[in-house]
């Protein structure tokens, strides 16, 4: 997997993807970075892993039933949330209902 | 009665007494910290109103005569991934900066219910990614026991407060070491619960499948007591397990006789700090000297470890940090035209190297073309590795091992190096993926006098006899 260097290129195209905007010195310093610990990272190819089950949660692991990761869920009821109006208090901008934002589409 | 001495136990026993009320000791805390902490910088905030209204409520109950709940006057810090009320949260980032928080994390929640006293909120690496808490926004915390050298992290203000008698008890969150290896560093104990044990309600999400909240105190049977008011089911997080919950305290006075304590291998290999192995070999001969049954056991996937963490950790990173965009809370950057202006610019200035870099990372890994050849196999991997650990506890109890191949190291010794700064975590970051339960508990010092701590790892949901092992241990130095 990991003959693939990361080029400058791909530096950008992924900052775009995360919403980061990256300043011209920060951007050869986090190719390298990523090269680096991409490079190290690259050790798993030593494992054959053909057939093994990937593993996203814990209670997967630990014979439970697989549809609730081996924990059971709540009941999926309507309950009371945090108000409306403390969580609109802390909000950089608002008008007491909603969030506001800048445009989101240009015309 | 020095600050250093101060336990649960002691606590509640001085407020039942009238030798002190809960006022006093939340006072004296408070003087320590505004001698002492200006130099480690463990608080980033002081939440002395709630404080004080607690601690007279804890001190009406006593001067009542009433029964007083298990950690009454007791005084805690809270990291500061965890919400407090009223608090600023700031998760150690600039992207928070100014946000107060509506609600209380579950676990705050619970602390405060048995009679805890909450001081503040504690230090931290942002949002909780780092080894030494030089990745904090808020300056780095300094290890109280060695100026010149890092608490560990990323719960560093958390150890470094236990350890400076700055607080009692208090809570960190751990995703790949972050409460074992800052305990280790500071000299103070330091459980990791199984996941799924306590409630993350309230913990501002970094990788959500390791992400656990746990406890650091001076000693195990403190550890034992807040665990106990923690840990159990919550509605408001779906990952919190219905099991449940042991008597952790009566657990400790149980004999360990006979207990089968596994030595992983690839834990004592190349890098091991001859001192910090000798420190682990002379706490396997004490387990032994009380008729544990000690076995020499294989984790072959371990050096696997480190890079599974690095994928999946970052990727689930990568999806969490996305909501801190400027729209709902702390940071927004100026003039921006467009919302998508927003986003980059707000993220830009708020997110830190080590964030943005991890954020990278993560988006890289989960981007089309490699997310199979990175994420997948890395989700494989950990099978693999939890499947060591599953095999293991078939043969044996607990596991013993070091937490960290060196003592503390110096501020800036690794900040240029991500990579070494990753094999930091190379002894703690299985048990984070397995899912199981561990701990650091001190076990000596280097002859620089650096404080030494070693891990007990037990069996998912096995806390109780982690914690005998962990008591034992302690008993053994005394």
């Amino acid at each position: 997997m990991s003959e693939q260097a990361v080029s400058i290129e791909d530096v950008r195209r992924v900052a775009e993807l995360a919403n980061l905007e990256l300043t011209p010195e920060e951007e050869p310093r986090m190719q390298r970075d990523l090269n680096a610990i991409l490079g190290h990272i690259a050790q798993l190819n030593e494992l054959n892993t053909e057939g093994v089950p990937p593993m996203a949660q814990v209670g997967e692991m630990l014979g439970g039933v697989p549809e609730s990761h081996g924990e059971p869920l709540r009941t999926d009821a309507v309950r009371p949330s945090v108000d409306r109006a403390a969580v609109m208090a802390v909000a950089p901008e608002s008008d007491g209902r909603f969030f506001k934002v800048p445009k989101v589409i240009e015309r | 009665m020095e600050l250093e001495s101060w336990t649960i136990d002691a606590t509640r026993s001085a407020l039942a007494a009238g030798t002190i009320t809960a006022t006093e000791l939340a006072e004296r805390h408070y003087s320590e910290i505004a001698e002492q902490d200006k130099k480690i910088n463990s608080f980033l905030a002081l939440s002395r109103e709630r404080a004080m209204a607690q601690a007279a409520r804890i001190d009406a109950l006593a001067a009542k005569g009433d029964p007083l709940p298990a950690l009454a006057g007791v005084p805690v810090g809270i990291k500061d991934v965890l919400t407090m009320k009223g608090s600023p949260a700031t998760a150690g980032s600039l992207i928070l900066k100014g946000y107060l928080p509506p609600y209380d994390a579950t676990s705050v929640t619970k602390l405060e219910a048995a009679g805890a006293v909450l001081l503040g909120k504690l230090n931290c690496d942002e949002f909780a990614m780092g080894s030494s808490n030089e990745n904090s926004a808020y300056g780095p915390v300094l290890n109280p026991r060695a100026l010149d050298r890092v608490p560990g992290g990323s719960s560093g203000g958390s150890a470094a407060a236990v350890a400076a008698n700055f607080a009692i008890a208090s809570l960190g969150t751990d995703t790949g070491g972050s409460i074992r290896q800052p305990a280790s560093f500071c000299g103070v104990v330091g459980v990791l619960p199984t996941y799924g044990r306590v409630s993350r309600y309230g913990l501002i999400a970094f990788a959500s499948s390791l992400d656990r909240v746990g406890p650091f105190t001076r000693n195990v049977k403190d550890a034992a007591t807040v665990l106990q008011v923690i840990a159990g089911q919550d509605v408001m997080d779906a990952t919190s397990s219905e099991r449940p919950v042991e008597d952790y305290v009566a657990a400790l006075d149980q004999p360990v006789e006979g207990l089968r304590v596994g030595v992983p291998q690839e834990y004592f290999g190349e890098g091991l700090d001859p001192e910090v192995r000798a420190a682990v070999e002379r706490v396997l001969d004490s387990l032994k000297a009380a008729k544990c049954i000690i076995k020499p056991v294989s984790l072959p996937h371990t050096r696997y470890a480190i890079p599974v963490y690095y994928v999946i950790a970052t990727a689930e990173a990568s999806s969490n940090l996305s909501r801190f965009d400027g729209v709902r809370f702390g940071l927004r950057a100026e003039e921006s035209n467009t919302l998508a202006a927003m986003y980059r610019k707000t993220r830009d200035e708020g997110f830190g190297a080590e964030v943005k870099r991890r954020i990278l990372l993560g988006t890289y890994v989960l981007s089309a073309g490699y997310y199979d050849a990175y994420y997948r196999k890395a989700q494989q991997v950990r099978t693999l590795l939890t499947r060591d650990f599953l095999s293991a506890f078939h043969d044996v109890d607990v596991l013993v091992a070091p937490v960290t191949p060196t003592p503390a190291f110096k501020l800036g010794e690794k900040t240029d190096d991500p990579v070494k700064m990753y094999l930091e975590d190379i002894y703690s970051v299985a048990a984070s993926l397995a899912g199981i339960c561990g701990m650091s508990v001190p076990c000596g010092q280097t002859s620089a006098g650096l404080p030494i701590g070693v891990q007990v790892m037990g069996q998912h949901f096995g806390e109780a006899t982690m914690l005998r092992v962990a008591h034992a241990i302690e008993a053994s130095r005394a």
